[in-house]
């Protein structure tokens, strides 16, 4: 699930309380839809639960936002092989491949990798769909194409934002 | 395109290893590796500047490498001389560019005969295969025209033509749909492909249009000269 794994590459720097995560989140990845409180607190349980965070400390005061969580080595595999394999290719998959590749920018992984991983997944699909149109009567083919279009419309923004790497390495890191 | 992995051979038809290439200072090649079977088609993609064509051409012999090997059916090209090179480009390549490089002065049929003329065909003959060319491109009808009258889309199909009608073991395609609109540019791809599997031909596919790879049965992404493949389609 896209929100447990990116507040869990957010423990990847170091450990946060619960309302720090939120903080980074948002700040991050939350341009449209900030998380609410409700939404930190039962992720952070199903990954406690889980094993991949554990409690790090707890501020005075109480109350979960002031649970200081650290990840954990199991939580660490599950990051690297969220950001290592590639996203299902569907229309409005950008919030999702954009996130993992400023993760990757801020946990200094290849971004690039991962780019280049979901080229060949779209690819694998767009074969799929043009053997699919080949074969096909005549509205398989204008099915086949919207699809089509779709995908190469999002490998476009792949190429672009590959091209753009340096720049976005740039802007995360500052 | 894809399902002749049974029938793909051991051997590649043509491969390259470690290739370099510099003009004056800028770099052009910086490692690439490369290979094709019979019958395969292989999208070459990356970014403009990146070395698609310079590897194209090296893969052609157009280009010679500053380092690295190409080897076609077993052969070095770098060991051959420059006759026997250019005989290899006539007799079993073929070529399609982005803007057809139709002979002006000629009519579509001959340009399409032409390389069963060089490789010395007798005029009939080779005018009766480049017809059924024509036809197979759907452009019987402009056999008399040239290339000057007829539409990118129709030139770039007599250019099909010429490229298949010697029955090439290999055909390079340098963005040979990038001047036609999408769905010009998605016929051309089916007939070259099609005619491609038929006579199983090997095709190396410059292309930066996602739509137009997906006719390849896998695709080697070249980034800054060096080549990267990626092994997603289900070939093998
Ligand atoms: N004949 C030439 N003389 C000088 N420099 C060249 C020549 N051909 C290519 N280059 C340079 O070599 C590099 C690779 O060029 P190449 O044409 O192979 O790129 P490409 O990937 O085909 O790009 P595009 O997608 O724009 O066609 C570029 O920096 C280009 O400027
Ligand atoms: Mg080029």
């Amino acid at each position: 699930m896209t929100i447990g794994h990116t507040l869990l590459g957010l423990l990847e720097s170091g450990p946060r309380h619960g309302y720090d995560l939120k903080r980074a989140f948002d700040e991050r990845f939350g341009h449209d839809r900030p998380l609410h409180y409700g939404q930190v607190y039962s992720t952070m349980a199903r990954l406690l639960k889980n094993g991949l965070v554990e409690v790090d400390g707890v501020e005075p005061g109480g109350g979960p936002e002031r649970k200081r969580y650290a990840i954990t080595d199991a939580g660490l595999t599950d990051v690297e092989q969220w950001l290592a394999s590639p996203e299902k290719p569907e229309p409005y998959l950008h919030n999702t491949l954009y996130t993992k590749v400023v993760l990757a920018l801020l946990t200094d992984r290849s971004a690039q990798n991962i780019l280049d991983t979901q080229r060949a997944e779209h690819l694998r699909l767009m074969r799929e769909l043009t053997r699919r149109k080949l074969d096909g009567d005549f509205a398989d083919q204008l099915i086949c194409d919207h699809a089509l279009f779709h995908l190469e419309a999002d490998l476009r923004w792949l190429e672009l934002t590959a091209a753009r790497l340096d720049q976005l390495r740039a802007e995360v890191t500052a | 395109m894809t399902g002749n992995a049974s029938t793909l051979e051991s051997e590649p038809v043509l491969s390259a290893t470690a290739l370099q290439k510099a003009y004056g200072a800028t770099p052009a090649l910086d490692g690439a590796d490369f290979e094709i079977h019979a019958g395969e088609t292989v999208a070459v993609m990356g970014p403009s500047g990146s070395g698609k064509s310079t590897l194209l051409h090296c893969l052609a012999g157009i280009v010679r490498p500053d380092a690295g090997v190409v080897r076609y059916r077993g052969q070095e090209l770098s060991a051959m001389g420059d006759a026997e090179r250019s005989a290899l480009r006539r007799e079993e390549f073929g070529f399609v560019f982005q803007f057809g490089q139709l002979v002006p002065e000629l009519t579509c049929l001959e340009n399409v005969a032409l390389p069963l003329r060089l490789a010395g065909a007798r005029r009939r003959d080779a005018e009766q295969r480049a017809a059924r060319w024509l036809e197979r491109l759907e452009v019987a009808e402009l056999g008399r025209k040239r290339p000057g009258e007829v539409s990118g889309g129709q030139g770039q199909r007599v250019a099909v033509a010429r490229a298949l009608v010697a029955e090439p073991r290999v055909v390079f395609a340098d963005e040979p749909t990038g001047a036609l609109d999408s769905l010009n540019g998605e016929r051309v791809m089916q007939l070259l492909s099609a005619a491609a599997r038929e006579t199983r031909a090997a095709v190396v596919l410059v292309t930066h249009e996602a739509r137009v790879a997906a006719y390849s049965d896998r695709e080697v992404v070249v980034r800054d000269g060096r080549t990267r493949t990626n092994v997603s389609a289900d070939v093998r």
